[in-house]
């Protein structure tokens, strides 16, 4: 008995494919920049002096970090109709990517404002320089360089995370392979394709980052 | 809604165990190819560094879900009849061999030249040098990583789920759907994952502070 591979039902399909790889982008985009709105805020929220709220922040990242994605994924699917909230499941996905990054983004911001000493602010005050510059030059843009490495390779582990999204049939682009899996019994042939079509997407996306990063983060520090 | 009792529990329990099995033939088995990436990544020949950089950006820049479905379907088309257990195992296997390579591959390098060059001015050959010398100090580097790996693979385990195979995620999956009461058991089968998980986590940050104290 032997198996003949036969990709020509992938390629019949190749434009679902590539329009479920644009679907499953676009869902990583839009999770990563909640992520990132959740983690400016939670610092905020993280360094305040009320306590409670303190607490309460770290509480959230503790939890998110130690349970699994999928297991996130079911209870937010569940708990949302609950509150009220109707989603689809698109919608549902890019709600539990956001609260799953923007758990690893706490951590990472607040190690990046930690980066920058007192002293550095005083000084910068010191020699004139507006509140706002201070910010922007000497808080800001020094904190970002120090994140940026390990918050770009959350960022591709959102995006490659976006595959768990099936488990509730959000549309991207494992769900859309699913779909022509069941429809053609290939199953090596598709998933193997789009394992492919993810390594390519990461691979832009790492392309992409390094090249942000040497537009805005090459220059001398020392 | 049905009711969440005793035997629920006890198959909550039961996929736990699988669970946790998992995650050590992942760990033990990723550990020793693992340990095989690294030597090779850091290797005087270029063919043996290219391939093992290879192989560890393939698994990194793909998801884990897809690594399960391609050696589950690919060993299946191999004609090899194998239980789906050791399939979705040996996906694992492999997945934690190139992320613990590449960590350990970072340990091996933090180790200063002067290190090796005078393991070498001391005759020690090759297997003595790394075994002796390099890796232990690397190994001891590189821990807080290592743990934190850990509780990856403990938490991707979950993914067996959608392969079908029934672990603790998938255990709560059909008990939610039997009890209707998903938030309840969502809830628990996470609480459980978090007991698991949480003491490696914060053991894994003690001792990334200690090694910033001791480096300081």
């Amino acid at each position: 008995m032997n198996y003949v591979l036969d990709f020509s039902v992938v390629f019949e399909k190749m434009p679902d494919l590539l329009m479920a790889a644009l679907a499953t982008i676009g869902l990583a985009l839009a999770g990563m920049s909640l992520a990132l709105v959740i983690g400016v805020i939670g610092v905020a929220a993280r360094t305040s002096n009320v306590r409670p709220l303190r607490a309460a922040v770290i509480a959230f990242v503790e939890v998110v970090r130690n349970t699994p994605f999928l297991v996130q994924i079911f209870f937010i699917f569940f708990a949302l109709p609950m509150m009220g909230i109707r989603l689809n499941p698109t919608a549902t996905a890019i709600v539990a990517l956001a609260i799953n990054g923007g758990a690893y983004a706490i951590e990472i911001i607040r190690g990046g404002v930690d980066s920058i000493h007192k002293g550095q602010v005083e000084a910068g005050l010191a020699l004139g320089l507006h509140k706002a510059q201070v910010f922007r030059l000497i808080v800001l843009k020094p904190a970002l360089r120090a994140i940026y490495p390990s918050l770009t390779s959350q960022f591709i582990m959102l995006t490659l995370t976006t595959s768990v999204c099936t488990s509730i049939a959000a549309y991207e682009l494992t769900s859309v392979a699913q779909i022509i899996e069941s429809d053609t019994f290939r199953s090596f042939e598709v998933y193997f394709t789009i394992t492919l079509m993810y390594l390519g997407i990461s691979w832009m996306m790492m392309g992409l980052f390094a090249l942000i990063s040497r537009h805005f983060f090459s220059y001398p520090v020392r | 809604m049905g009711v969440f009792g005793q035997n629920e529990m006890l198959f909550l329990l039961q996929g736990l165990k699988w669970t946790l099995l998992l995650s050590a033939i992942g760990f033990i088995g990723g550990g020793i190819f693992g340990l095989v990436i690294a030597l090779a990544r850091t290797s005087g020949r270029s063919a043996l560094r290219k391939t093992a950089a290879g192989y560890i950006s393939v698994f990194q820049g793909t998801p884990l879900l897809m690594q399960l479905f391609v050696v589950y379907y690919g060993i299946a088309l191999l004609g090899v009849s194998i239980e789906a257990w050791m399939a979705v195992a040996i996906a694992f296997t492999l997945h934690a061999s190139a992320f613990l390579g590449e960590i350990w591959r970072g340990g091996i390098q933090a180790i200063p030249r002067g290190q090796t060059e005078a393991a070498n001015a001391l005759g020690l050959h090759y297997i003595s040098r790394m075994k002796d010398v390099v890796l232990p100090q690397a190994l001891k580097v590189s821990l807080p990583a290592t743990v934190g790996f850990l509780v990856q693979l403990i938490k991707g385990t979950s993914l067996a789920a959608i392969v079908g195979f029934i672990e603790l995620a998938r255990a709560g999956q059909i008990v939610s759907n039997q009890t209707y009461r998903p938030l309840l058991i969502f809830g628990i089968v996470g609480a459980i994952y978090f007991i698991i998980c949480w003491p490696l986590s914060l053991y894994g940050a003690r001792l990334e502070n200690r090694m910033a104290k001791a480096a300081r």
